[in-house]
């Protein structure tokens, strides 16, 4: 049982503090023993960065010009990610909870006291009784081996990881629609489509080095069109604005494509040779005419159709989008409709026509290939699949029989936790009492857990409710690979050893593998023999990683995949020819519109959309602690558009209560025309009381169950204090007009 | 040296990339000599970069007592001589940009000098080299604007005073200057001393001055 009683200690002794400079203070006369190439540990754009390193100590960093991404572009949280590696908060030692204190242990006392205790419960339980939880922002290596060490070290069928609530609804839609799910098109596809169509995606804050791209696009003569409930810095910049109610996506993607069958603005050749189901989705978006599109999605009618001509009567084209269409109980079918747009224009598999979900996580990508996913197997092969079965089993010396079958979701597996199926957990790179909607709720899971493991290099909000915490390394601290956005797999190389008695996250896990009795199926000496395992794993996959080395990828500057043979240079460009499905050709889905599961009432009025801001990274357990980052975002704040602030009598900066019917939270109002009337927005990186996902809806989506973060109903109330206004903290680069109203 | 800076306002997107990275300079001890701000949140999410824009007439210099600010043979003005800086701040305040801040801790005023320790080995200055949107760009004249849908502008009316600037901003208008109204922009923005100041010295550096130290 694993409650935490006593937060401010543990606050006290692992953070998140502030941290501002690099080992040793700021010092002009630094003598650097070596410059490291590698990449941002953070988003999908994973820029190619340099780590300067003094005495094995990363003590600053370099802009790496030469690689083709960023150019050595960077956003504020890549500029100061190596602040992270000699971190005061940094987990130094195993530290194993005793009468509620976390003490320091040694790896030995750590890891046979976790392996009694799988074993013990698993013993009384079944093999099943624990779940392994993952993240993304792993390299692909450890991804790999996080998925064979649930199935073959502690033979569990409960895996999932946190990519499931970044754009598992992206995946899901592309391999309906296309046969597989990778971006179609490089980035530098950008500048050469005539107009955009950016669907939930503030670029500007959540993919900042997309940014270039955008703007080359621009500087080419290029439009974009903004789909977002926000006006966000990209909704702002953009050319046409369809500011809708959250939720309502397909509303107005139908109303698009009404347009554009009305106006007879679609190729009708490219529907013939390369789609099928045309019919049925054509009739489909009869019944969504402008005004119908317009009345369900409080987006002005005119500017549906002014959307459709434009990139209707463009010869070439792209639509990117991101979370804000995916994360929905309807995620998936919000990307169907944006792929009948796609598919009904032909705006596909050339230079300048193109389309791509923008993944969120560093390895969004490479992370949902290899099987850290409750029913995948590596190389996008399907756990259900008996000749996939058999051929990884081959590769990892099991018997098929003894491969688990599918396990559960990760909102799933934490209703298991509390229902008390699964009685033990693992974890790693990942906060779930920040990322997973519903947090009440996954407190739950945690304090009822018999036993719980956490691997991290920071003591997050979830690894407080550990048993045991073992640390990790940064991604400064370890080599390997990722995959970006694009689908190209790039390098991260190792540039100082990892600090204290902080180990790599392959040998942690294959260490506990070993000590369960498992470890004849564990025998890897670096990343580079995870990576060789794992190229055979994927060979013939539909993520065929086989022809990609360390090597090709330092001298190509990344290689997209597939890549079956190693003379095969990759493939940057998907669906030239043909699309992933056995007849070659891409489906039209007919998406009726349904909306979010909870929409306002009379209790609840308004919608609660949630979001992130540039300064932080996800849960925040790395970026909370850089004092620059936090100065610029102290604290999450809801945004409120002036009229209804005016009727709820609030004052920017004033501290109000946001209640949904899951919970509430306290929070600074930040009073902006950038939003609807009928919207409110929370960035989510933080914790505990003040996680906006206290409020959030678990509604999952059926298909790729994607919880629906994107919609939920919540009210504000004033709050009724004797020293009022409470405000917020204050942020550096206020404007004027909000440090007047503060005052 | 041909290059010099161009400000693009409009593809600002506010992620102050740049003030993170001026930090890194190894003689700025963690300061960043950049600004970012936003114009007025309530309305919009615009947001502006502030750099030296190097004028060609430095009003700082013009001011200063001590003849510490000087130029270089590539028209960058410099920061001020530590051993000739007298801690006067004439600069910080008669700047029209407001860009010259001063240390309190160091005892000497710190403004932008365009990376001259990188722009003088042929490497882009820090904020250029990440800036994410071209808002803010290092190169030459020809290289840059011919690409660009903005115009260049180097010229700057602050009432009766006019200053050119090696700087360009890059406006999406005609126009082949800024004019700021001074008058009117600051009007009622200005602190009055009502309040009792506790000795002289806080009457100086009362309101405006406190918001230019770092």
């Amino acid at each position: 049982m694993s409650k935490v009683d006593n937060l401010e200690k543990i606050i006290e002794q692992f953070g998140p503090h502030l941290h501002d400079a690099p080992d040793g203070g700021w010092q002009a006369d630094r003598t650097i023993d070596k410059v490291v190439p590698t990449h941002c540990p953070y988003c999908g754009m994973q820029c190619g960065l340099n780590l300067l390193v003094e005495k094995n100590k990363v003590v600053g960093f370099e802009p790496r010009y030469d690689f083709p991404v960023n150019e050595g572009r960077l956003c504020p949280k890549g500029v100061t990610a190596y602040l992270q590696t000699h971190h005061p908060d940094r987990l130094l030692y195993p530290l194993i909870k005793r009468n509620g204190e976390f003490q320091k242990a040694s790896w030995d006392e750590a890891l046979d006291l976790i392996v009694e205790k799988f074993k013990e419960l698993q013993a009384k339980n079944g093999k099943d009784s624990i779940a392994v939880y993952s993240g993304s922002s792993l390299t692909t290596e450890k991804t790999y081996l996080v998925g064979k060490f649930a199935r073959v070290g502690l033979q569990t069928k409960f895996i999932d990881y946190n990519g499931r609530l970044c754009m598992a609804s992206a995946a899901a839609g592309n391999n309906k629609a296309f046969g597989v799910d990778r971006a179609a098109n490089p980035w530098s596809d950008i500048p050469h489509a005539e107009v955009l169509i950016i669907a939930g995606a503030n670029c500007a804050e959540t993919f900042p080095i997309i940014n270039g791209f955008l703007w080359n696009q621009r500087d080419n003569g290029g439009t974009w069109i903004v789909i977002d409930p926000r006006e966000t810095p990209t909704a702002r910049q953009g050319d046409l604005h369809l500011q809708l109610k959250p939720g309502t996506d397909v509303a107005v993607t139908n109303g698009i494509l009404n347009v554009l069958i009305n106006e007879n603005l679609i190729d009708e050749e490219f529907i013939k040779n390369r789609t099928n189901d045309w019919e049925a989705t054509r009739e489909m978006a009869l019944n969504y005419p402008p005004e119908i599109a317009s009345e369900i999605s409080g987006v002005p009618a005119e500017k549906i159709i002014q959307a459709a001509r434009l990139y209707g009567k463009a010869k070439t084209g792209m639509i990117l989008h991101a979370r804000g269409i995916e994360h929905h109980s309807n995620g998936t079918e919000n990307v169907l409709s944006y792929i009948n747009i796609v598919l009904a224009t032909g705006k596909i598999g050339a230079k300048g026509r193109g389309y791509g979900t923008i993944t969120g996580q560093g390895n969004g990508q490479g992370g949902r290939e290899h099987g850290q996913k409750a029913d995948q197997l590596p190389g996008y092969r399907s756990i259900l699949n008996p000749e996939h079965r058999k051929y990884i089993a081959g590769v990892w010396g099991i018997d098929e029989a003894e491969l688990p079958e599918a396990g559960v979701s990760a909102v799933e597996v934490f209703q298991k936790m509390r229902e008390g199926e699964i009685k033990g957990l693992l974890s790693i790179c990942s906060n779930m009492m920040v990322s997973l909607p519903d947090t009440n709720k996954v407190r739950e899971s945690l304090e009822g857990l018999e036993f719980n493991v956490c691997i991290d290099f920071f003591m997050s909000e979830s690894s407080r409710y550990a048993d045991v915490v073992l640390p990790g390394t940064t991604w400064a601290e370890d080599e390997g690979t990722t995959t970006n956005g694009e689908g190209r797999v790039i390098k991260i190389n190792k540039a100082i050893d990892p600090p204290g008695d902080a180990r790599e996250d392959w040998w942690i896990v294959q260490e506990i593998a070993r000590r369960m009795g498992r470890g004849k199926y564990f025998q890897f000496n670096s990343p580079r023999e995870i990576f060789d395992e794992l190229r055979v794993a994927s060979k013939g996959g539909k993520a065929d990683y086989y022809g990609i080395t360390y090597e090709k990828i330092e001298k190509q500057n990344g290689v997209f995949w597939g890549c079956p043979t190693l003379e095969h240079k990759g493939t940057p460009r998907l669906f030239e020819e043909k699309f992933a499905h056995d007849d070659g050709k891409a489906k039209f889905h007919p998406i009726e519109f349904k909306g979010a599961k909870e929409t306002p009432d009379e209790e609840f009025p308004l919608i609660l959309t949630t979001g992130r801001v540039v300064y932080q990274y996800l849960s925040g357990n790395q970026t909370r602690r850089i004092g620059f980052l936090v100065q610029q975002c102290p604290e999450p704040y809801v945004e409120i558009h002036p009229e209804t602030a005016l009727k709820l009598k609030i004052n920017d900066g004033e501290k109000v209560k946001v209640v949904s019917r899951r919970g509430e939270g306290v929070f600074p109002a930040l009073i902006v025309r950038t939003i609807r009337r009928d919207t409110i927005f929370i960035p989510y990186h933080w914790g505990e009381e003040l996680a906006a996902n206290q409020l959030t809806n678990p509604a999952l989506d059926p298909t790729s169950k994607i919880p629906e973060f994107k919609a939920c109903a919540a009210k504000i109330e004033k709050i009724h204090s004797r020293e009022l206004p409470i405000l917020g903290k204050g942020r550096k680069g206020a404007s004027l007009s909000e440090v007047q109203r503060g005052k | 040296m041909e290059e010099t800076m161009f400000i693009d306002p409009q593809r600002c997107i506010g992620c102050r990339a740049c003030v993170s990275a001026c930090r890194e300079c190894s003689t700025h001890k963690g300061y960043s000599m950049i600004f970012v701000d936003y114009i007025d949140r309530a309305e919009t999410t615009a947001t502006m970069p502030t750099v030296c824009m190097h004028c060609t007439e430095p009003t700082c210099a013009l001011v200063c007592p001590a003849d510490a600010i000087k130029m270089n043979e590539d028209g960058v003005v410099m920061s001020a001589l530590k051993p000739r800086c007298l801690d006067c701040r004439n600069c910080v305040n008669a700047c029209p940009f407001g860009v010259p801040k001063y240390n309190t801790a160091m005892h000497l005023q710190m403004k932008c000098d365009m990376c001259y320790d990188r722009t003088s080995e042929g490497l882009k200055p820090m904020c250029a080299s990440v800036c994410p949107t071209g808002a803010i760009s290092f190169g030459k004249y020809e290289q840059i604007v011919p690409l660009r849908r903005t115009k260049p502008v180097n010229a700057h009316v602050f009432g009766n005073q006019r200053v050119e600037t090696k700087v360009y901003l890059m406006l999406p208008t005609d126009e082949t200057e800024v004019t700021v109204d001074g008058c009117g922009v600051f009007e009622g923005k200005v602190a009055v001393g009502e309040k009792t100041a506790e000795s002289w010295m806080d009457t100086q550096v009362e309101e405006s001055d406190k918001s230019n130290e770092f």
